[in-house]
């Protein structure tokens, strides 16, 4: 329980801390919010209107003041450029990129454990060196660019999707879930390539330990060895990466929204970003601050119970 | 208070889709739809009064009206209001209403919805008039149902071109969420929109001219240019207006390519108040050292027209071909220049380009070579669009920068009025006695023809001084699916869907 309380209070400093940074940067930064509204009708006096209407004049610990309170009674504020409410804006993109995301690390999980169990197991035949070639090249290929290749292969070649033809989760959940494979798949190929990658070699050094030899002459096949013993003690650092991982393809997923035109949370903070609609960026800046920190929690509560030894530790 | 409102703007635009009747064609059939590729979303309003962005205006084109309305030739015909009358002093105008002119939510256009959008767009009722030739409107009377009358603060011939723009469309006055609510009276109605994704329109049925041919426009928000080709390729889009060269290349031969111009004037624009740039000379200089034939051919394999002055060739009636032909590229007169006002080994310049537009970066960098020969040693320095916005064109903190500046009406004080010395968006800080002597008599002129002769004035001014290096409107290539016709160039930065058309199938 105290545990629990800890990493509350860890998770609420960090998303104060972000928040702040994040207001800071904005304040730091070139450009302004109310010269982007005007574009080139913008004068002196015209920006000077605005700037007060939209209460930038203000301070800057006053609006972080502000803008905390309000976001802590969930009250994101109002879009400078689409004037409706953010809160409204994000809720329509958030399962957008928790679906990819998800989806993402599904495929991660899926490709990689399989895969790096089967190349470990059978590590001096001919497929699985094979595959240390092929894994090699995908960890070497950035997201973008497998989702460039991926996109001539199954658009262009296949035809098995068509490019750019994103469909709304509201209006058809099977045509949306079908175009977001792909771009989950251009996320998730690289990371598998690492994951898998090092549950080989998390397993082929845990073999060569004392405790297998022991398991071996009380007479355990192999796959009994693998499976209750290596494996246990394999995957601990395999889920340590896999809570970086999902950390990483939250951020990293704004790259493949690009290139695949899906309209989640990266496009909309990219654009907010080069438009200054601050309360647009901020929130989701603090959002996905907010999901990193919940990741790892959730890593540091899987933990002890994976391995008893980090239970009895803690304590 | 604010909750309140808050509440109403969002039940609003929960049902929008109800509330406006009138624009049906949910189950039209595939061939009378058509999607069409925009780079940005419509960022500033959907108030078409607090429409900023080219992009927004193009597509909002479609929705909204003002009384007048430009075509396709540059000539303004009547939308909203049927016909006007000028009085002897040209200070007041009496438009008459058209009959049966109805908004999207199917309320008839009354006097009173004209002299409401005419006083908000003059900055009467609050906002500050997004175009100062707004604030001429000095007062609005209604003189009975279909007649307005719109007094002048000063005559100015070019009054009616001011309203033919999206910026002075008509809108219900009982609409006090337009910010969120569009609701206009043009061809097609904005029924959805989804952020950062598509903005959706529909034929409106009670349109009162010729309705639209296509039951339905969805606009789709493609920000990654090199995804657009693909995206044109695979089929999830039927057109895409501002394409480049090897864009078009990479198209196969389901695509119609139509070639027109940007209506833009591309210029190394001078800030002309900064050493060594404020010696004519050194201006004169430059003008000489840049080859912009060659620009042309490195950038667009030759397509695009060279201008030599703040007036693009759409603008025929006062389009001056001959200064075009002004500066030659000349290395010895322009180092001989150079020598004149005192840099005969050169100097260093820097050229601001937004980084957003690629076009303009390179035609900066074939620049930055071309004026090596004279001795400038000139380096690009790429900014985020609004850090130029707040820098180089408000602070005016630059010494040259790289830009398409366009027209948003259709006369010549559209792109001349800026390089009057005490013009707020002077962001050159181009400044000539003779020049403002001109304008400031310009714009008391009544007589059409002496008001072109004195434009044409302007621009000569503007290309003997060398206010700024003029390079080109740059050629822009529409391509649209072979299954569909009809689209038309404006002298305007407008996409009209209204005229575009299935191609029946044989």
């Amino acid at each position: 329980m105290k545990y629990l309380v800890r990493k509350l209070i860890t998770m609420i400093v960090t998303v104060l801390m972000v928040s702040l940074f994040v207001f800071i940067a904005f304040s730091v930064i070139p450009g302004d919010p109310a010269v982007g509204m005007l574009g080139t009708t913008a004068t002196e006096e015209k920006v000077e209107i605005l700037r007060e209407q939209m209460g930038l004049n203000r301070p800057l610990p006053v609006r972080f003041a502000f803008w905390m309170r309000d976001f802590f009674f969930g009250d994101m504020g109002l879009s400078y450029s689409y004037h409706i409410p953010v809160k409204q804006m994000l809720a329509d993109k958030l399962p957008i990129t928790l679906t990819l995301t998800g989806l993402s690390f599904l495929l991660i999980v899926l490709l990689s454990i399989p895969l790096g169990i089967l190349t470990s197991k059978y590590y001096d035949r001919f497929f699985a060196k094979a595959f240390d070639v092929v894994n090699q090249l995908f960890m070497a290929i950035p997201p973008f660019f497998i989702g460039i290749l991926l996109t001539y292969l199954f658009g262009m070649l296949l035809h098995a999707f068509t490019p750019g033809n994103y469909v709304s989760y509201e209006t058809d959940p099977a045509a949306f879930f079908a175009y977001m494979f792909v771009p989950a798949l251009s996320v998730a190929l690289p990371k598998a390539a690492m994951n898998m990658r090092l549950l080989k070699s998390e397993i082929l050094s845990e073999a060569k330990l004392d405790y297998v030899r022991t398991a071996y002459s009380r007479g355990n096949a192999t796959d009994q060895v693998l499976y209750r013993h290596v494996l246990r003690n394999a995957l601990l650092p395999v889920v340590t990466f896999l809570g970086m991982t999902l950390t990483d393809i939250v951020a990293g997923s704004i790259v493949i929204e690009q290139v695949f035109s899906i309209p989640g949370f990266g496009r909309l903070l990219i654009t907010s970003i080069s438009n200054r609609d601050y309360p647009v960026a901020q929130a989701i800046i603090a959002i996905i601050a907010m999901l990193v920190v919940l990741i790892n929690f959730l890593v540091d509560v899987i933990y002890p119970i994976i391995d008893p030894r980090v239970r009895k530790h803690a304590q | 208070m604010k909750r309140v409102v808050l509440l109403i703007a969002c039940v609003c635009a929960l049902t929008l889709p109800v509330a406006l009747c009138g624009c049906g064609g949910d189950k039209a059939e595939k061939s009378s739809q058509i999607v069409v590729g925009i780079a940005q979303d419509l960022e500033d309003s959907l108030d078409p009064h607090k429409a900023v962005a080219a992009g927004t205006k193009e597509v909002l084109f479609n929705v909204y009206e003002g009384l007048l309305k430009p075509d396709s030739r540059g000539n303004l015909i009547p939308a909203v209001a049927e016909s006007y009358e000028v009085s002897d002093d040209g200070m007041a105008y009496t438009f008459h209403l058209r009959n049966g002119v109805t908004f999207h939510n199917g309320n008839k256009v009354t006097a009173e919805d004209v002299k409401y959008s005419l006083l908000k767009i003059a900055g009467k009722t609050g906002d500050t008039p997004m175009i100062p030739a707004y604030a001429l409107i000095d007062e609005v009377t209604v003189e009975d149902a279909q007649t307005v009358c719109i007094s002048l603060s000063e005559a100015d011939v070019d009054f009616p071109a001011y309203l033919a723009m999206v910026n002075a469309a008509i809108i219900p006055a009982d609409n006090t969420t337009p910010d969120t609510v569009p609701i206009g009276t043009g061809p097609f109605c904005l029924t959805s929109r989804t952020v950062q994704d598509n903005i959706l329109l529909t034929r409106y049925e009670d349109y009162w001219g010729t309705k639209a041919y296509l039951s339905q426009v969805k606009f789709r928000i493609v920000p990654e240019i090199d995804t657009v080709v693909m995206n044109l390729r695979g089929g999830s889009l039927d057109m895409y207006a501002h394409l480049t060269t090897d864009q078009v290349a990479q198209l196969g031969n389901d695509f119609q390519i139509l070639e027109g111009t940007m209506n833009l004037v591309q210029a190394l624009y001078l800030n002309n108040a900064v050493k060594p740039l404020d010696d004519v000379r050194v201006r004169q200089a430059l003008c000489y050292a840049v080859d912009r034939k060659n620009i042309l051919e490195l950038t667009s394999e030759g397509k695009g027209t060279i201008i030599g002055s703040s007036m693009f060739p759409a603008f025929s009636k006062y389009y001056m071909p001959e200064l075009s032909r002004y500066y030659t590229r000349d290395i010895p007169k322009a180092k001989e220049l150079l020598k004149q006002a005192g840099y005969p080994d050169g100097f260093s310049l820097t050229i601001t380009v937004p980084s957003n537009y690629q076009p303009h970066i390179n035609t900066a960098q074939v620049i930055v070579e071309q004026l090596k020969d004279i001795g400038v040693n000139a380096d690009i320095k790429l900014v985020e669009w609004n850090t130029w916005l707040s820098d180089t064109y408000m602070g005016r903190n630059y010494e040259s920068t790289v830009i398409g500046v366009d027209a948003s009406y259709l006369t010549g004080r559209a792109l001349l009025e800026r390089f009057y010395s005490k013009a707020d968006d002077n962001f050159t800080n181009f400044s000539d006695p003779a020049y403002d002597a001109l304008y400031e008599k310009v714009i008391t002129l009544t007589d059409e023809d002496e008001k072109t002769d004195c434009y044409k004035a302007m621009e000569e001014i503007l290309t003997k001084d060398a206010a700024n290096v003029y390079i080109q409107d740059m050629a822009e290539f529409v391509a649209l699916r072979n299954n569909y016709e009809g689209y038309e160039f404006y002298p305007l930065y407008v996409l009209d869907m209204s005229k575009i058309k299935p191609v029946q199938a044989e």
